[in-house]
């Protein structure tokens, strides 16, 4: 029964097709520039900088769900990559990215246990990526802001520096999940505690738009994840890097 | 130039009308209550053109981005077509059903307006079947590792039985078919609504201000399943449904001084102007330094849920705006190229039905043939096109059952007709 529904539907598309006339090639040459306004940010990372600095070791902390993962290939997410990045970007720093996996949880649930996690790690910067499991159940927005709110304080109580990473553009489940407000109240609280977002969504969509990738691709295969957590490390690091050095302030 | 629109709709609808402005006597209430027939009883043009303009607008915002959205209102200020969709509807619906209920009773418009409740129910259920059968599909076919989280979302078709339940309560809904619970909903207290404004306008709209300041402060909301709460809080929205059908009922005549003042006007142009200022940086990041801290601070977040008072108030910008330049008269409303919009705008349900499937099914050959930019934008513009197409078939055979169904036992007003709030 599937196989036919599959036929009629690629009858259907091939109709589609020659209507629409030839259209983009799968497989354009791999590039994944990010435009620089998408990783700008007036705010700092002043415990990187110094860390930097003073020739201490730069210790990350990755806090995210499953979408900070690939399933079975954990040396090429994008954790892994930045690792692998600032390493060679910052000859001679120590750089350790470790991740802490909460599948599943929100953030309410997440932020509960940040303080303890930072007391114990004693992290220079923490990447908190969130938003897609609230997204997923619906979780009140405002809920999900003061739930965000109350985890970055927390972080930065413990004494680190923080960054937001906002939700994977997923354009197959967009008609199902929807992802505005809780980007918008990501960027609420970014603000708020003057601390940068990471806009992985926007960066994901840019890619898709300018064809970079195909993010709409069926493909079962997982080379397409690799590629895109290589260029969301790569983009990352140098996120960090720019925001720990830009800053006179801290250079004295 | 007599119309398909006017034809069917101007006609036996104006009728009623004049008989009862000629007539008192058939209904001796009318006199003495708050309702009053509005200033002239020809169908207003510019309500179908700009229903028809939300309707279009919705769909396209439906759909992923592209270069059509651009057009869309919502990126140069803070309201946007459902604000619009919502407010025309209460004031047709009050137009409608508010003659209705003078002309036979509070009992038959009651009937009527519930037969409407209905058809949009079962229009609404008729989509989520479309909807399911879509993400079944993307459940079975698609398997992306980069998004095995995401892909978590369709866990809840393990469990058809709950889901459909739930949608059949209105609790389950996916994304894009938020708007018609919501206006079930408000038409489902439209007789509620109408009685009382039947006794007293303006206290009506009073209580209506009243619920949605209390909704803030108490934090109403229905819940929806499996968790999470209504995309459009209908205790929240209707306010504007409510001021729809004060405006409908005599407000909008009472409030034209206030509308063609001057200072009116240049408080409007003001608020429009800094909320596309606003609006310019979410979509240019770079320009972000420049908004000053404490009004964002005390702007964000710009609650489209609960109806934020700057989306209303921009709503009300752009109305008064669109009245003022906007003639009832106007010529181009007649005009040729302006008739696919306003026939969209008259059969708004099914037009919005329509045009929630065209969104589902863009989507689709978007998602299957990984659509460029150009394939994107004929996928829009056709979408529009078969709407308007759909309008224009809608019509015409409204029309020929109509001369029929008079041929055959006489006039009779057919609120449906009307565009069917």
């Amino acid at each position: 029964m599937k196989s036919k529904s599959g036929t009629i539907l690629r009858l259907t598309l091939l109709a589609g097709l020659l209507i629409a006339g030839p259209v983009r090639a799968e497989d354009a040459p791999q590039s994944c520039e990010v435009p620089a306004y998408l990783l700008t940010s007036e705010s700092r990372l002043p415990k990187v900088a110094e860390a930097i600095k003073n020739g201490r070791s730069l210790d990350i902390l990755v806090v995210g769900s499953r979408s900070s993962t690939i399933n079975t290939s954990d040396g090429s997410a994008y954790p892994s990559r930045l690792q692998a990045m600032l390493l060679d970007q910052l000859p001679g720093v120590p750089v350790n990215v470790s991740v802490e996996l909460q599948a599943k949880k929100t953030s309410e649930e997440v932020a509960a246990g940040l303080a303890k996690l930072v007391e114990a790690k004693k992290p220079t910067l923490v990447i908190w990526q969130t938003g897609t499991v609230d997204a997923m159940r619906s979780i009140d927005p405002d809920d999900f802001r003061s739930a965000v709110d109350e985890g970055v304080v927390a972080l930065q109580k413990g004494g680190a520096d923080v960054v937001l990473m906002n939700l994977q553009y997923s354009p197959r489940t967009e008609t199902m999940i929807s992802a505005a407000p809780y980007l918008d109240n990501m960027r609420v609280v970014a603000q708020q505690h003057e601390i940068p977002l990471f806009d992985r969504f926007a960066i994901m969509r840019h890619w898709n738009d300018t064809g970079d990738f195909n993010l709409f691709s069926t493909s079962h295969g997982i080379g397409l994840a690799k590629r895109v957590h290589d260029c969301l490390g790569r983009a990352l690091s140098s996120f960090v890097i720019d925001l720990a050095r830009l800053n006179p302030a801290q250079q004295n | 130039m007599t119309t398909i629109a006017d034809r069917i709709a101007g006609r036996p609808f104006a009728e009623a009308a004049d008989a009862i402005a000629r007539e008192p006597v058939a209904a001796p209430a009318v006199a003495a209550t708050a309702v009053s027939p509005p200033a002239g009883s020809e169908r207003e043009l510019r309500l179908d053109l700009f229903r028809g303009l939300a309707l279009w607008l919705i769909f396209i915002d439906h759909l992923p981005p592209n270069f059509l959205t651009w057009f869309t209102i919502r990126n140069y200020g803070f309201s946007d077509a459902t604000e619009i969709f919502i407010f025309i509807s209460g004031y047709t619906a009050a137009f409608v059903y508010g003659r209705a209920m003078l002309d036979s009773g509070v009992v038959v418009a009651t009937a009527r307006i519930l037969r409407r409740v209905w058809q949009i129910y079962v229009a609404h259920v008729f989509l989520f079947t479309i909807f399911l059968a879509e993400i079944s599909y993307v459940a079975t076919s698609f398997e992306n590792p980069l998004y095995t989280e995401e892909m978590g979302i369709m866990d809840f078709l393990k469990q058809p039985d709950v889901i459909i339940v739930q949608a059949l309560l209105l609790r389950f809904r996916p994304v894009n078919m938020d708007v018609l619970p919501l206006y079930i909903v408000l038409m489902l207290f439209l007789p509620g609504i109408l009685w009382l404004m039947k006794w007293r306008a303006d206290v009506t709209l009073g209580l209506s201000v009243l619920l949605y300041a209390l909704t803030w402060h108490y934090d109403w909301y229905l819940s929806a399943y499996p968790n999470g709460f209504w995309a459009f809080n209908p205790f929240a929205w209707q306010l504007l449904f409510v001021f729809g059908a004060w405006c409908a009922l005599g407000g909008a005549r009472r409030m034209s001084r206030i509308l063609s003042s001057p200072i009116t006007l240049w408080i409007c142009f003001v608020y429009l102007f800094a909320a596309f200022c606003v609006t310019l940086t979410w979509y240019y990041p770079q320009l972000n330094h420049l908004m000053p801290r404490r009004l964002e601070q005390w702007m964000y977040p710009i609650n489209k849920t609960d109806l934020d008072v700057l989306r209303f108030a921009h709503f009300l910008a752009l109305a008064a705006i669109t009245v003022r330049f906007l003639p009832k008269d106007w010529p181009g409303l007649k005009s040729r190229w302006l008739r696919p919009l306003i026939l969209c705008g008259q059969h708004s349900l099914e037009i919005f039905c329509l045009g929630v499937f065209l969104a589902f099914a863009g989507h689709f050959v978007l998602a299957e043939i990984a659509g460029g930019a150009r394939l994107h934008f004929i996928i829009s513009i056709s979408g529009i096109l078969i709407m308007c197409g759909m309008a224009w078939v809608i019509s015409w055979y409204k029309h020929v059952a109509d001369k029929s169904a008079s041929r055959a036992k006489g006039t009779g007003g057919n609120a449906d007709m009307a565009g069917g709030g």
